[in-house]
């Protein structure tokens, strides 16, 4: 079980209550679209994706980035208890969408990104470090029902 | 790595702007031994580096941090052959420094972190993807030499 700080875990929460989930969302499944190509593979019927402006601006990216990123939500409230917290989630990824866990890394990577261009007065390196560390241990939760 | 001309021109603005190397950016190897805390084991002579604050207020780290960026922006001056230009850099931190190559890829999330958070919205997707696959060719150049 990871273990964080209180500092780690008020860090993580306070930056959390200023994010919007709808708009950061949207963002930081678009960008992992734009950014790491592949990626694409998995939204077929998302429709347009060809181009940067297209990905961004796609409705149905923007609504699963929400969805995404409200479950990463369950992961600030349940920080003591992550592995239990995924593991449907990660049965799911597993035996029916078929990801390779790396994805999650990439995907917490853009989190971080879209945090750090979204508050830069709350982006402080202990923020930061907080962030990279909830980020690592959710993407090592979701792999953890592999096999 | 064949970087295309609209990535170069991307990436190089970003680090070559109006203050050459603005000190935000300088000190983002700073965040790196905040953020991933094991990699101060490489840094034991600098000092104190006992919490955040001590770390991006440290003299040595600033020094070193400064060294490490600019020779990142040389390097990105031969942006078509980064194996060539980080050749030596590859051998001394295999053969001297013994770094785990993963370090270089930690190094890179930082730094592109660190422009986002300094850049903020400037920071768009496309210039996130161009940076994002400079500094894989940096760490990859990094790691060439290793035996």
């Amino acid at each position: 079980m990871v273990h964080f700080t209180a500092e780690e875990k008020a860090a993580v929460v306070s930056l959390w209550a200023k994010v919007n989930v709808e708009l950061v969302g949207g963002e930081v499944l678009g960008r992992l679209l734009v950014v790491y190509p592949w990626t694409q593979r998995f939204f077929d019927n998302f429709g347009n994706l060809s181009s940067e402006s297209a990905i961004m601006g796609n409705p149905k990216v923007k609504a699963h980035g929400k969805k995404v990123l409200t479950s990463f939500g369950n992961a600030v409230k349940h920080m003591d208890d992550l592995k239990d917290t995924f593991a449907e989630l990660s049965e799911l990824h597993c035996d029916k969408m078929h990801v390779d866990p790396e994805n999650f890394k990439l995907l917490g990577n853009m989190i971080l990104i879209v945090l750090a261009t979204h508050f830069s007065k709350e982006f402080t390196p202990q923020v930061q470090a907080a962030w990279q560390k909830l980020t690592t241990a959710v993407a090592n939760a979701l792999a953890h029902r592999y096999h | 790595m064949d970087a295309g001309q609209v990535e170069k021109a991307q990436s190089l603005g970003l680090l070559t702007g109006t203050d050459s190397l603005c000190p935000a950016v300088l000190f983002s190897p700073l965040r790196l031994l905040v953020v991933y805390p094991w990699t101060q084991r490489f840094f034991q002579s600098f000092g104190d580096l006992s919490s955040a604050d001590a770390i991006m207020g440290n003299s040595k780290v600033k020094a070193h941090g400064k060294k490490v960026l600019n020779s990142f922006s040389d390097g990105l001056k031969n942006i078509d052959d980064l194996k060539g230009a980080f050749a030596k850099l590859s051998e001394l931190h295999c053969d001297k420094l013994h770094v785990d190559p993963e370090n270089f890829r930690l190094l890179g999330n930082v730094l592109v972190c660190v422009l986002a958070h300094h850049f903020g919205h400037e920071f768009n997707p496309q210039v996130q993807a161009a940076f994002q696959k400079v500094v894989a060719g940096v760490a990859n150049a990094l790691a060439h030499k290793y035996h």
